[in-house]
C-alpha cells in the first residue's frame, strides 16, 4: 500500500512564508507618507513600468515583489471599485473595504495554492475634508500572506521594510510640506539601496493623494516636477 | 467579500456583462406597448468649433409627452477631462448611457496607464448606442453627441450619432433633439471657422433660443425662475463651464438688442 507523503500543515506554512518573504525581499522598497495636503507615495523604480496607480478619487494602491502579481491585484482593486461606485455613490467606495478585499483574496492564495503570491501591497486613502467623518487619511499595508495592519503617518513594504519603518518611527513629523515629505521617502529609498549611487528624481516613481485636487485626488508627478521639489542635491 | 472576477481586460462595460450581468442596464424588456411618451424625454443639445476647442450647450428642460418632467435637468456631462457629451431622447437610458461613459473612459485609463485617443472614445460610444438598439426600436431613442480637444491632432472635433451607432464626425457644429433642426438652422447662419470663445457663446445661446423659440419642449432660457443652459467648453487646458451670469448677460442683449 501507498503511504500518502505527510508533511506537517505548520511546515507547509512556514515553507510558503520562507519562499513568498524571498520573492518580496528580491525586490526595492516603496514607500508612502502622509503631509499636510494628503499622501504621497514613493518607489524606486528604474522602469517605465508602474508600481504605483490610482484605483479610485481618494484611493491609490502601492505594490512590491512580483510585478506580474501585484499588477494583477492592482487591476482587480481598480474593478472592484469602479464596480461599487457605479452600483452605489461614489463616497461608498472606500479604502478599508478594499484593504479587506485584497487582505481575503491574497489569504485565500496563501492558504489555497501551491505557490503564495510574492507580493505586498499599499492601500492609500486620503481624507475628504469636507466630508464628514470621512476626514482621515489612511494606509493599510496587506502582506503576502493575507495579514492587514493600518498606520498612521507612514509604511514602508519591500524587502528593507522593518529597517526603514523604524528609522521613520524617529525621523516622520506630522504636517510636513510635500517638499520636506519627499526628501524623508528619498533618504528611507536610499538608506534601502546602500551602497547604489544617489537615488535620483530619474529612478523615483512617485504619485501624490491630493486633498485639494477636485475629484480625482492622485497625481503622478513628473521628474522635471520632482527634480524641481527635491532640489538640486 | 471576494473579489476578482474573469474579465480580464481594460473596458468596464465588458467587465459588468462577464462579472456583474445583473449590473448592465437592460431596457430592452420594456413592454413593446409602453407609451415610451410617458418617460421623461431631454430636447436640445448643440455642440459647435471655436478656435480653442468645442463647445457643447444644451438646453434644461425635460419632457413627458406634452407634460413638463423637469425644468433644470443636465443633458451635458464631461466624460472624462477632454471630451463632452451631449444626450438627447429618454433621458433614464440617456443618463445612464453618459454615466457608463464617464466610468468607462476612467476605467480604461486607469487600467492601461493612459487615457483612449479622441477616436477611441468616440468608437466606444458608439458601441454603446448600438447595443441600446433594442431599447431604442420600443421607443427609447437615445441620440447623443460627443464632442472633445484631441491632443494629439491639437484640435477640437465633435461627433454626431444615429440609433444603430454610426458615427459622423461634423466639421463645424451639429444640433440634435426636438429642437434641434431650429438650432442647426440657427447656427448654420451664425457659424464660421475659427471664430472667438465669446462669439461661440453668443451663437450657442442664440441657437438654443432659436430652438426654444420653435419647439416647445426646447427651454432656453428661464430668466423668470433663474435657470440657464449648460455650456461647457472643452480645450487643451480642459473643460469649463460658463457661468449662469455670463449667458444671462449674453441673452440681455440678444433679446434687448434683436442680435
Amino acid at each position: 500500500m501507498n503511504m500518502p507523503f505527510y508533511v506537517s500543515p505548520e511546515q507547509v506554512m512556514q515553507d510558503k512564508a520562507e519562499y513568498a518573504r524571498k520573492g518580496v525581499s528580491r525586490g526595492k522598497s516603496s514607500v508612502t507618507l502622509e503631509f499636510q495636503d494628503g499622501v504621497v507615495l514613493m518607489a524606486e523604480n528604474t522602469s517605465s513600468l508602474s508600481k504605483i496607480g490610482e484605483i479610485y478619487d481618494r484611493i491609490a494602491f502601492a505594490g512590491v515583489g512580483k510585478f506580474s502579481e501585484f499588477d494583477q491585484l492592482r487591476k482587480i482593486g481598480v474593478r472592484y471599485a469602479d464596480t461599487k461606485g457605479y452600483s452605489y455613490s461614489r463616497e461608498d467606495v472606500r479604502g478599508k473595504a478594499l484593504a479587506n478585499a485584497y487582505s481575503q483574496a491574497i489569504g485565500d492564495v496563501f492558504t489555497r495554492e501551491m505557490k503564495p503570491l510574492e507580493v505586498e501591497v499599499i492601500v492609500a486613502e486620503v481624507g475628504e475634508t469636507s466630508l464628514a467623518g470621512h476626514e482621515r487619511n489612511a494606509i493599510y499595508r496587506i502582506q503576502f500572506d493575507g495579514s492587514i495592519s493600518d498606520h498612521q503617518g507612514y509604511c514602508v513594504i519591500g524587502g528593507a521594510a522593518d529597517d526603514l519603518n523604524e528609522m521613520l518611527r524617529g525621523d516622520y513629523r506630522a504636517d510636513m510640506s510635500l517638499g520636506d515629505a519627499l526628501q524623508l521617502g528619498r533618504r528611507a529609498l536610499q538608506r534601502a539601496s546602500d551602497g547604489q549611487p544617489q537615488v535620483s528624481p530619474e529612478n523615483l516613481e512617485v504619485c501624490v493623494l491630493d486633498r485639494n485636487r477636485p475629484g480625482r485626488k492622485f497625481t503622478r508627478l513628473s521628474t522635471d516636477e520632482l527634480r524641481e521639489s527635491l532640489g538640486s542635491d | 467579500m471576494q473579489i476578482g472576477g474573469k474579465y480580464q481586460g481594460s473596458s468596464f462595460s465588458e467587465h459588468l456583462a462577464v462579472d456583474h450581468p445583473q449590473l448592465v442596464p437592460d431596457w430592452s424588456r420594456l413592454a413593446v406597448h409602453f407609451d415610451s411618451s410617458k418617460l421623461p424625454h431631454g430636447t436640445t443639445v448643440l455642440a459647435l468649433k471655436y478656435s480653442d476647442g468645442v463647445i457643447v450647450a444644451g438646453d434644461r428642460l425635460a419632457t413627458e409627452g406634452n407634460r413638463v418632467a423637469s425644468r433644470d435637468i443636465e443633458k451635458v456631462f464631461a466624460t472624462d477631462s477632454h471630451s463632452l457629451m451631449a444626450i438627447a431622447g429618454a433621458a433614464g437610458p440617456a443618463i445612464e448611457m453618459a454615466r457608463i461613459m464617464r466610468i468607462e473612459l476612467e476605467h480604461y485609463e486607469k487600467i492601461e496607464g493612459e487615457a483612449l485617443e479622441l477616436d477611441g472614445k468616440a468608437n466606444k460610444l458608439s458601441q454603446m448606442i448600438r447595443q441600446n438598439l433594442p431599447a431604442a426600436m420600443q421607443g427609447l431613442v437615445v441620440i447623443p453627441l460627443f464632442a472633445g480637444f484631441d491632443l494629439r491632432r491639437q484640435t477640437g472635433r465633435l461627433w454626431k450619432f444615429d440609433v444603430t451607432g454610426g458615427r459622423y464626425e461634423e466639421a463645424e457644429f451639429e444640433a440634435t433633439g426636438s429642437g434641434g433642426l431650429y438650432a442647426r438652422e440657427s447656427l448654420k447662419k451664425s457659424h464660421s471657422h475659427d471664430i472667438a470663445k465669446e462669439t461661440g457663446l453668443k451663437i450657442a445661446i442664440q441657437a438654443l433660443t432659436d430652438a426654444a423659440d420653435e419647439d416647445r419642449a426646447t427651454g432656453g432660457v428661464d430668466l423668470q425662475r433663474g435657470i440657464y443652459p449648460i455650456v461647457d467648453f472643452c480645450t487643451e487646458g480642459g473643460v469649463e463651464r460658463a457661468t449662469d451670469s455670463e449667458i444671462e448677460t449674453i441673452y440681455r442683449a440678444i433679446i434687448g438688442g434683436g442680435s
